[in-house]
């Protein structure tokens, strides 16, 4: 392993490595574990309980929550917020966006009881059927959903990403740090990559953010 | 109404409303969070307890043993549901393999349980402390291994194999020849929704808040699985979020939640799970693809062939990747050829454009490769082989088709004259840029459809129908249909969706959706106008339905004055005679793409698209424009991504989430251009209009491929086409 010549890893060699990595860790175990799990032990000692007091669109809601519970669970089942969608329940896809403190957040990634005193907005905090914010509207112009069961994310997404440029907060594909951040295509892509269409709305969600925006797609 | 003669000019032509690109009208709904998805239902259902599924975690053998006891002794837990306590169950006709599994088991992640809880989080806590015992058997899970075994199944009522003139002598003695073998992988929907029911009886009664696209469908299958009277069951389903086929079906959320809730006397809620959906549901199947053809040094085809090999459990279907080949190019020998072997991975079944969508990967490259083997321009080649008969029944024509047309339009508009057809030759930067063409094919289905509509006394006409909408745009084309009709604003229309307790739809499925439910929407209005024409004393057919009026002659009565004294309804739907067997019916397209592959990484960026659509009449063209670039999303996620990998020994898809099943996301996707060619079908039904929302994949994964190819002279013929394959070809760079 001294010689230079041994780290000329080609690009074939290096993915060939990686893929072999990938296979080992993705090996199935589908044996039966017989040793206590941690659900076990939790389960064995009965579930908590805790208190959290936080603010929904405005409104201060106060609940006692199994502690397990997250926040998108909160949202949907508990204050029945519904709007607020689960499409993974593994911050996969972006569908449970919720907007705290003005950043997004994949809600389902978060419990409840740590957003004590948080400032939540949902997407029925956006907006209303009769009174649509701006970005909801741009959406139904640019037919940017299909079956609507990301709508609600992306919507809380897009609102966000372009508080995120206004901030001056870059992204991966951000080319000058030094400068200030632009409402690109490409960063408009990028930043709205985690929120999954399966419709493929894509196109005209970022004609709808681009309008939204002040800027051609 | 029947429909058995092509149509003539109806009130639709009027096309005041319907052909104008309306947003929906479910928009406000869906962009607020207001739409009630399945699982959402408060406003009907209230203190639900909660399901948690588990799922199977060998692929084939039986139970030996489930320990229940940490399970049903941990907090909350109501009731825990398998096959040894949930009683005797049948099989839905649409199910290839049981709902749930237990002690045979049929495939991997098969469900073996429900844990019913009063909350989520306990009832997730609780199904981990299942202790099950397996034995497993042997099972067959690599297509390439047991292809050898298929045998001949049908196709989508077609036979499984086809042939014209003498295929083998005209192939032998072509100048000029392909032989090529192509794989396309097993796909999964991943629509965004999971499979989610809430389950609640009354009495013997059974009603399911649930995602289904097709209600009687699930009605029947319930009933069968249940072994109770279909009249018992009633489904609820107004807003699906997503399907692609993989809700065409009733899955086990909704089983396992009317078991759930027959144990615990309480209504029950239940998704499946986001990592059990890949190996639960049914997926796309995996296909190996051999096509031949053979032709004249002029170009023209004299022999195609198109042989697939799939896999599925014993008794499921082929994919049927062969479909497009009877029909799309002329050439007076042919044939095709459908095996379908055994395959212990969980059941293969539709999504979207099932079929077509494979097969035209798999052709569309060979179309490629054959036209530069010849050395014609690739759309040239294929308006060469361009027939307006069933190549396969010459003596009957297709009712419209526009593919020659659809090439033309694009070519003009995507700039195809300036496309070098030396691979490999036209670089941006470290960008090596290519562009292709493919295309799209997908036959029409005339399936019958049913509404009721009814007129109030306000003039508000309100269409109910068990018809879904899954993305498609339903309520917005039925509502323009209506108000079409009977002559009033879209604000005047309501529509009602998804519930079997409204009269049987075509349902949503094989693209047929749209121009058969407001077909269906089209013959009730007939029927209201009738009885209302009649209460005014006016004379049908003479009489003028506009701007919330009847009309004739000089007499003008408002609408809702037939309804003064109470509501009227008309139920009526559209059925089909022959016309879908003396026509053809298909819809037709081109697809053009440009890409841009790394020349260091043979990293692969899509930089445009464009595709050309003929489809009939287009109801609305913002919704149907959408669908056709949703599908065209989906057609690079195949072309680029998407592969269920399948572990060869354990027989399971192993990448079962959205962060190892990879979809395309924003950053893959540029803008994307669309056009619909000016065309009305009156042998598809009085609507005039087609299928569009799978037309719209058919043949996109190739013209990626084709540009790959393109920009680099590298030939991938399995897909997914990731960088890994190019790598090793790529031309030096220097």
């Amino acid at each position: 392993m001294t010689s230079p010549s041994d780290f000329e890893l080609s690009r074939r060699k290096l993915l060939a490595g990686t893929a072999a990595s990938v296979a080992l860790t993705a090996a199935p175990s589908i044996v039966n574990a017989q040793a206590p799990t941690i659900a076990e032990q939790n389960a064995a000692a009965g579930s908590a309980t805790l208190k959290v007091s936080f603010t929904v669109n405005g409104a201060a809601r106060d609940l006692t929550l199994d502690t397990r519970t997250t926040l998108l669970d909160a949202l949907r089942e508990h204050l029945h917020l519904t709007g607020t969608k689960k499409g993974c329940d593994h911050g996969q896809c972006g569908a449970c966006t919720v907007i705290i403190g003005g950043r997004r957040i994949n809600s389902c990634l978060t419990l409840a009881v740590m957003h004590e005193g948080d400032s939540i907005t949902t997407i029925e905090g956006l907006g209303t059927p009769e009174k649509m914010h701006p970005m909801q509207a741009a959406f139904v112009k640019h037919d940017g959903y299909q079956c609507g069961y990301c709508t609600p994310g992306q919507i809380c997404s897009a609102v966000a990403v372009l508080d995120e440029i206004k901030a001056g907060i870059p992204s991966h594909v951000s080319a000058d740090l030094n400068t200030p951040v632009q409402l690109t295509s490409a960063e408009l892509r990028e930043r709205m990559s985690g929120n999954i269409c399966r419709c493929g709305a894509y196109s005209n969600i970022a004609e709808a953010i681009s309008e939204v925006a002040g800027r051609p797609a | 109404m029947k429909f058995e003669t092509p149509a003539t000019t109806n009130p639709i032509d009027a096309l005041k409303i319907v052909g104008k690109p309306f947003g929906r009208i479910d928009g406000p709904l869906k962009t607020t969070g207001k739409a009630p998805y399945a699982y959402e239902r408060h406003d009907v259902v209230s203190n639900p307890a909660y399901g948690y599924v588990v799922g199977s975690a060998i692929a084939k053998g039986r139970i030996a043993r489930i320990d229940l006891a940490a399970a049903k002794a941990a907090p909350g837990v109501r009731a825990i549901v398998t096959a040894d306590n949930a009683g005797q169950l049948g099989k839905g006709e649409r199910n290839t393999a049981k709902l749930l599994g237990g002690p045979e088991i049929e495939h991997y992640h098969q469900a073996i349980a429900l844990v019913v809880a009063d909350t989520f989080e306990q009832a997730r806590a609780a199904a981990e402390l299942l202790r099950v015992d397996y034995t497993k058997a042997e099972g067959a899970f690599d297509l390439a291994a047991v292809k050898g075994t298929g045998e001949p199944r049908p196709l989508f009522g077609g036979p499984a194999d086809t042939a014209l003139g003498d295929f083998s002598s005209a192939f032998a003695a072509a100048p000029v020849q392909l032989d090529a073998t192509y794989t396309t992988p097993d796909q999964a929907h991943a629509m965004m929704e999971p499979h989610a029911s809430i389950a609640a009886w009354d009495g013997d009664k059974l009603t399911l808040w649930t995602s289904n696209q097709m209600i009687a469908w699930g009605v029947t299958d319930i009933a069968k699985t249940l072994g109770i009277a279909k009249e018992n069951v009633r489904l609820v389903s107004p807003f699906v979020g997503g399907g692609f086929g993989g809700k065409l079906f009733v899955r086990s959320d909704a089983l396992l939640a009317a078991l759930g809730a027959r144990a615990v006397g309480r209504p029950v809620k239940v998704a499946l799970q986001r990592p059990l959906m890949f190996n639960n549901t049914t997926h796309r199947p995996a296909t190996i693809q051999r096509i031949r053809i053979g032709a004249n040094r002029d170009g023209k085809i004299t022999a195609i062939g198109h042989e697939e090999w799939s896999g599925n459990l014993p008794g499921g279907r082929p994919e049927g990747a062969v479909s497009q080949t009877r029909l799309l190019y002329a050439g007076a020998n042919r044939m095709t050829a459908t095996r379908l072997a055994a395959l212990d991975l969980a059941e293969g079944n539709a999504m979207r454009a099932p079929g077509e969508a494979s097969g035209m990967m798999a052709l569309e490259i060979a179309i490629d490769e054959m036209a530069e083997k010849l050395g014609i321009d690739p759309i040239e080649f294929r308006i060469l082989n361009d027939t307006q008969n069933d190549p396969e029944r010459p003596a009957r024509p297709f009712s419209q088709r526009q593919l020659t047309e659809c090439f033309r339009t694009g070519a003009e508009r995507f700039g195809w004259s300036k496309r070098d057809p030396r691979p490999g030759r036209v670089r941006d930067g470290r960008w090596m840029i290519g562009i292709g063409a493919a295309a799209a094919f997908r036959s029409n289905l005339l399936v019958k459809s049913a509404a009721r509509v009814r007129l109030d006394r306000a003039g508000i006409v309100t269409v109910e129908t068990d018809m879904t909408d899954i993305g498609t745009g339903s309520y917005t084309i039925i509502a323009q249909t209506a108000a079409e009709m009977m002559g009033v604003p879209l604000e005047k229309v309501v529509v009602r969706l998804g519930d079997s307790s409204f009269p049987v739809s075509s349902g949503s499925g094989g693209q047929f959706g749209g121009n058969n439910s407001t077909a269906g929407v089209y013959a009730a209005c007939v029927k209201l106008r009738e009885a209302i024409a009649q209460k005014l004393g006016f004379n049908s057919a003479e009489a003028e339905f506009a701007d919330g009026e009847v009309r004739a002659g000089n007499r003008r009565v408002p609408l809702a004055q037939a309804a003064a004294d109470g509501g009227l309804t008309a139920e009526d739907g559209i059925e089909y005679g022959d016309l879908d067997k003396k026509y053809q019916q298909s819809t037709f397209g081109a697809h053009f793409v440009e890409v841009g592959v790394d020349s260091a990484t043979a990293e692969i960026r899509v930089r445009r698209m464009l595709a050309v659509c003929a489809a009939g009449r287009i109801l609305n063209p913002k919704t149907a424009r959408s669908q056709i670039i949703g599908a065209m999303t989906m057609g690079v996620g195949a072309a680029l991504m998407e592969e269920l990998v399948v572990d060869k020994r354990a027989g399971f898809f192993v990448n079962h989430d959205l962060a190892a099943y990879e979809v395309p996301v924003h950053a893959d996707i540029p803008h994307q251009d669309m056009i619909f060619l000016d065309e009305t079908d009156p042998v598809s039904s009085p609507m005039k209009a087609k299928g569009v929302a799978e037309l719209g994949i058919c043949g996109v994964a190739a013209a990626v491929a084709n540009a790959i190819y393109n920009a680099t002279g590298v030939r991938v013929r399995e897909y997914p086409i990731t960088l890994d394959k190019l790598l090793e070809q790529m031309p030096d760079v220097g």
